[in-house]
């Protein structure tokens, strides 16, 4: 992969002492045929950050991380406009965007425990990377699933569907099949709303170790689990990107429009 | 506090009315199915012995076996589905997971189903037409049986294309999120959750072509031969036609032995499916594909 590009824009002197730009999103645009759901979006998430993105129902923050894994081409109608550069990289110009997915980790709103046991879900990912040496996958499945504090519910019942756990427990899952990946980015949608709160508790702990060795994007509709967890947060409204700051700055009621501070005070949404 | 009103009861009434209403229904539906085995076994029991399957016709098929239409129907329902399964599956494969859902789809799905709903005798002609004149296979196993492929074709493919489509979408994503191209999705998520679908196709298939009368009766299938088949060039008897022939073309015929044929037919056609259902238990069982 290519190192990040040094910014020649205006607001790269602030970006010096910071980490590098994993990735970067230059005038996003995505339509479905004639409906717009996201435009003009430009940010930039840094390596090791939790960046959290808020905001209601149709904003358009599930388009956002399915246009930065070129999920568009699978999706009938999708259609992204602008520049997304993933390590300065555009990717939009990609060929082998299996390259790029396989760098990207992706947790889904709903656990999706596939039909094969919990060894084979997490086994998955490493076979498509053509790793079939036994040995390997069994420290692979057990780093993984360890690490997505999944490890000692399932230890005895590797063999089991991964599509019996429980809602939790695929959810954990999921994150341990992203985790095989070894991606440099996690992306989570809304991961929580199939979760019970004490294993939303644990996945959270889960992901503040994570940044230590990866970039996370965290779309959530609970701003309070943004303000846990997420060091810079973008705020999404009907497919606008109404505010992007540092977390604890949108909480404590710096804003540059008032409608942040509506929602995250939950006067609306 | 928990007294039945009158619409509780009514309701009630209407739904234990529908219960009965549907059981009925079934009842009916099995009835036939178990008067014609009943019967079958009972005029055609006394016929089946070793010597009946696996000996010649005799006495101008009026005594003897049968196992020159036994090992032909073998032949015809192997060879038909060596064909029809693999491109009926592509097909289906390419029309689920690879093509857009636009108008060029849109009319080959049309056209699958338009095609389930030709008459056999159209495909028969069809096939004298195709294989045995165009193709100069002659009257042969291999002309009957592309004949019986192509009839049974349409049903393998929509078999299979609802099967496919009964995968979650939510499993194709998962899997091409982690990077698998469509193909290593399709081979390690999809094809192993829609086998028995599939198979299930299949069955129905092995069913039907080994029944079918009109479409190898010009193709392939002889009245009367005393050889057995060497290869798919030879022309073979079949049991669907021998039932034919001996029930209606031939005259003094035992009134048993035509039970018999068709006891065996339907036995033949119950092994294998038989045989479909457990290598589909066998691939359930089985962890990885």
């Amino acid at each position: 992969m290519v190192a990040a590009k040094p910014f020649s824009t205006a607001t790269g002197a602030t970006a010096a002492a910071q980490p590098p730009v994993k990735l970067e999103v230059r005038n996003l645009g995505i339509r479905y045929g004639h409906a717009t759901v996201l435009d003009k979006v430009s940010l930039r998430i840094r390596e090791h950050e939790i960046f959290g993105i808020i905001g209601p129902a149709n904003a358009g923050k599930s388009s956002f991380l399915k246009a930065l894994n070129r999920m568009d081409m699978f999706t009938p109608g999708m259609h992204v406009d602008g520049e997304i550069l993933f390590n300065g990289r555009d990717i939009r110009r990609l060929k082998n965007v299996y390259a790029l997915r396989s760098r990207i980790g992706v947790v889904f709103p709903l656990p999706v425990g596939l039909p094969m046991t919990v060894y084979d879900n997490v086994a998955l990912a490493p076979r498509l990377a053509g790793i079939r040496n036994r040995t390997d996958l069994d420290i692979i499945v057990e780093r993984c699933l360890a690490r997505a504090a999944l490890w000692d519910e399932v230890k005895d019942r590797l063999n089991s569907l991964g599509s019996l756990l429980s809602g939790g427990q695929q959810q954990r899952l999921t994150i341990a099949r992203a985790l095989s990946q070894e991606p440099e980015v996690l992306m989570l949608d809304e991961f929580s709303i199939a979760v019970d709160p004490v294993t939303t508790m644990r996945i959270e702990d889960v992901l503040k170790e994570l940044r230590r060795e990866m970039t996370i994007i965290l779309v959530t509709n609970l701003v309070q689990q943004a303000r846990r967890l997420a060091q810079r947060t973008a705020f999404f409204l009907d497919g606008e990107c109404v505010e992007i700051g540092e977390t604890e700055a949108l909480f404590s009621g710096e804003v540059k429009d008032t409608r942040t501070r509506d929602y995250v005070e939950g006067r609306f949404g | 506090m928990f007294e039945a009103t009158e619409l509780n009861r009514r309701n009630q009434r209407i739904q234990q009315l529908f219960g009965i209403l549907f059981l009925l229904m079934t009842a009916l539906l099995i009835a036939p199915v178990l008067l014609i085995l009943t019967t079958l076994v009972a005029k055609g029991g006394s016929v089946i012995s070793i010597d009946f399957l696996f000996t010649n016709p005799t006495h101008g098929m009026t005594a003897g076996g049968i196992f020159p239409a036994l090992l032909g129907t073998v032949w015809l329902v192997t060879v038909s589905l060596l064909i029809s399964v693999p491109l009926g599956v592509a097909a289906a494969i390419y029309l689920s997971e690879y093509a857009g859902d636009n108008w060029f789809t849109r009319v080959i799905n049309l056209a699958v189903i338009n095609l389930a709903g030709v008459p056999s005798i159209v495909h028969a002609l069809f096939g004298v037409g195709a294989f045995v004149l165009f193709f100069r296979f002659g009257t042969s196993i291999l002309a009957a049986s592309l004949t019986l492929a192509i009839m049974a074709l349409p049903v393998v493919i929509v078999a299979t294309h609802e099967s496919l489509q009964a995968v979650p979408l939510a499993f194709r994503e998962a899997c091409w999120n982690m990077g698998a191209t469509r193909w290593q999705t399709i081979r390690r998520v999809v094809l192993p959750n829609a086998v028995s679908g599939i198979l299930t196709g299949v069955i129905l298939e092995v069913s039907r072509t080994a029944g079918e009368t009109a479409p190898i009766m010009f193709t392939g299938a002889v009245f009367f031969t005393p050889f057995l088949p060497q290869g798919i060039f030879d022309q073979t008897m079949a049991l669907s036609l021998h039932l034919f022939v001996v029930s209606t073309q031939v005259t003094d015929v035992p009134e048993d032995l035509p039970y018999g044929v068709a006891l065996v037919l339907i036995a033949l056609v119950l092994l294998m499916n038989s045989l479909s259902i457990a290598f589909r238990v066998y691939l359930r069982g089985k962890k990885r594909w």
